[in-house]
């Protein structure tokens, strides 16, 4: 190997690190709030590259239905209870954003003829399908058993990957797709040739981490969300309910997910069921920082990316099997330098 | 020597919380049986009892933390079954034995934090409560950066105490605040205490240090085993043979709080 070539290989891997890096923050933060480790953050990713490139392909994306469906369903249960304790008010809130709101979205695809749109409006409307997705699945399938057992949400969570894998394949087909670039500009760096959408990927997930640093650091909803993951009978004392925490969670996880989809779905060939082996690296890079830390996180996505660049140019046929065996003395590592800890209710 | 006839605390101007015949199950052990109080409007309620004689329990039921049957009145309104985040925004605040505080962020998040509800319904007045909780305890601003999790006992307690104001509470409930804390913090807590109602927060107080919280309170409520044993104004209950026998074990003279 000489150094132009290890050049490529480390500029491949920051690419896909920066990525993994956005999936573990989410996974971390994920599981902080509430305790669900989101396996369906692949799925997340999937929707999102593949929605797109149905958009890029001229045709209305079919997942603006599954929206339409969950969001007639929060409407059910929400709405239905806000009429019986007579909130007038909060049902037609409710209603708003989960049956208008959709059903706005797919009045505009039967009215606009989604080829004649711009990359830019694509890009938009998919984080507009694909992120409400996320406080909805909150709602319907966690909400109602918020207080349960780790293991019992990670069933769910498994149930979850499951069912959005096999609607993914109705949806998308079994086809890979791929989405043009955001930009074909290129240019070169001594012998690297840095592509634009490289550069996408780099700075969207740079500007990302720094404004959810902000949001959490700054603003009261993200403190509050810290202050769940701290001490959740101490916020709820204060007014923020693990219903709201929870919802605020997966919205900034779908965003993260579906963000991600669209930024790698023109470097690599996406399909509906590509999602959950990104999301594992991801995974990898969370546990590295033992599911808590965030800096830590990030550092071990970065590791995972680079690791991955170089193992599948010594021996490509085992990258993945290079990669997931990282994980193994991580948790050696872990089980041995912390104490057990028990599960708090 | 029959107060829990001769007095009843429903004569109390303008009640701000009222809760009758409250029950809590832990399974099918009985917590609180049919526990009934008024906590009237700028009045310091207090509840003394022994260790697990349901006062905890009683808090949280209020609040809505745990499930309960019974009826609980606040500011004028019926609540079916209490919810957390309804009775903060209607502006009712707990500050419960455990704390309960953000121990990784800094005592200015802490506080900020406790202004969240009203932040969320548009008021967002918090950076002026916030000069008012530091001109109330000076000691946090001193702090302000510093991490909840690594100040003393009583600084904690302030901390739990200040936050909760943030909220602007109608009523504010507080359990156990001297438990584990030193002979001159329990004092200053007291004074806080009697600031609070001055400024027109009504309180409801759940004390094992009986002497102080009798001293402090305008009513008392004495819980034995999950039910009402006594009532009546604190003063009287201070001088009540049983009450000073039970919970105040010497003489009553022999004030704590005075040396």
């Amino acid at each position: 190997m000489d150094i132009s070539i290890a050049l490529i290989l480390g500029q491949d891997g920051i690419t896909n690190g920066a990525i993994y890096a956005l999936l573990a923050l989410a996974l971390v933060l994920v599981f902080a709030v509430t305790r669900v480790i989101f396996i369906q953050q692949g799925e997340f990713v999937a929707y999102g590259a593949l929605t797109l490139a149905m958009m890029q392909g001229g045709s209305v994306p079919a997942t603006v239905w599954l929206l339409l469906a969950m969001g007639v369903l929060v409407t059910l249960f929400d709405g239905a209870a806000a009429l019986r304790s007579g909130q007038a008010r909060k049902a037609l809130g409710v209603a708003g954003w989960n049956l208008a709101y959709p059903l706005a979205l797919a009045g505009l695809f039967a009215v606009v003829p989604v080829a004649s749109l711009p990359l830019f409006a694509h890009v938009v409307l998919t984080l507009a399908i694909v992120v409400p997705m996320g406080p909805m699945m909150y709602r319907l399938m966690y909400q109602p058993i918020a207080s349960a057992p780790v293991l019992i949400l990670l069933i769910v969570s498994v149930a979850l990957h499951i069912a959005m894998v096999g609607l993914g394949l109705l949806f998308f087909g079994a086809e890979g797709q791929r989405t043009p670039a955001f930009s074909e500009a290129s240019f070169d760096l001594g012998p690297l040739l840095i592509t634009g959408q490289t550069l996408w990927v780099l700075v969207v997930s740079a500007l990302l981490i720094v404004a959810l640093y902000q949001f959490f650091e700054r603003t009261l909803y993200g403190k509050a969300l810290r202050a769940t993951a701290i001490n959740r009978v101490g916020a709820q004392l204060m007014g923020i309910s693990p219903a709201l925490a929870g919802k605020l969670t997966f919205l900034l996880a779908a965003f993260i997910g579906a963000l991600s989809g669209v930024l790698i779905a023109p470097i690599t060939t996406i399909y509906y069921d590509t999602g959950f082996l990104i999301a594992l690296k991801g995974f990898v890079a969370a546990i590295i920082g033992g599911l808590a830390s965030y800096p830590l996180a990030a550092l071990g996505a970065l590791a995972v990316g680079l690791l991955e660049a170089f193992a599948s140019f010594w021996a490509s046929a085992y990258k993945e099997v290079i990669v997931f065996t990282l994980i193994i003395p991580v948790l050696l590592w872990r089980s041995l330098s912390t104490h057990h800890v028990e599960e708090e209710e | 020597m029959t107060t829990e006839t001769v007095h009843s605390n429903a004569g109390a101007a303008q009640p701000v919380l009222e809760v009758k015949d409250l029950c809590v199950s832990y399974g099918k052990v009985e917590a609180l049986t049919n526990a009934s109080l008024t906590v009237g409007e700028g009045q310091i309620v207090t509840v003394i009892g022994p260790n697990g004689a349901g006062k905890t329990t009683m808090l949280s039921a209020i609040m809505g933390v745990l499930g309960s049957k019974g009826r609980v009145a606040f500011d004028g309104t019926l609540e079916v079954v209490p919810e957390v985040e309804r009775m903060v925004a209607r502006g009712m605040n707990l500050v419960p034995e455990k704390r309960e505080l953000f121990g990784e962020m800094s005592v200015e998040d802490n506080l900020v934090l406790g202004a969240f509800q009203r932040y969320r319904m548009g008021k967002r007045d918090h950076a002026q409560t916030l000069e008012e909780v530091y001109a109330l305890f000076p000691r946090l601003k001193e702090r302000r950066d510093q991490a909840a999790g690594t100040m003393s006992g009583g600084e904690r307690q302030m901390l739990a105490v200040g936050r909760a104001l943030m909220a602007k509470p109608k009523l504010l409930m507080l359990d156990e605040p001297s438990l584990g804390l030193a002979p001159l913090i329990v004092r200053e807590i007291f004074r806080i205490i009697a600031e609070l109602r001055r400024r027109g927060v009504s309180i409801l107080l759940v004390e094992q240090n009986a002497r102080a919280a009798l001293q402090v309170a305008d009513y008392a409520y004495v819980l034995e085993t999950g039910q009402v044993a006594m009532e009546g104004p604190a003063h009287l209950l201070a001088d009540d043979p049983r009450v000073i026998e039970a919970y105040l074990g010497f003489g009553k003279h022999q004030d704590m709080l005075s040396t």
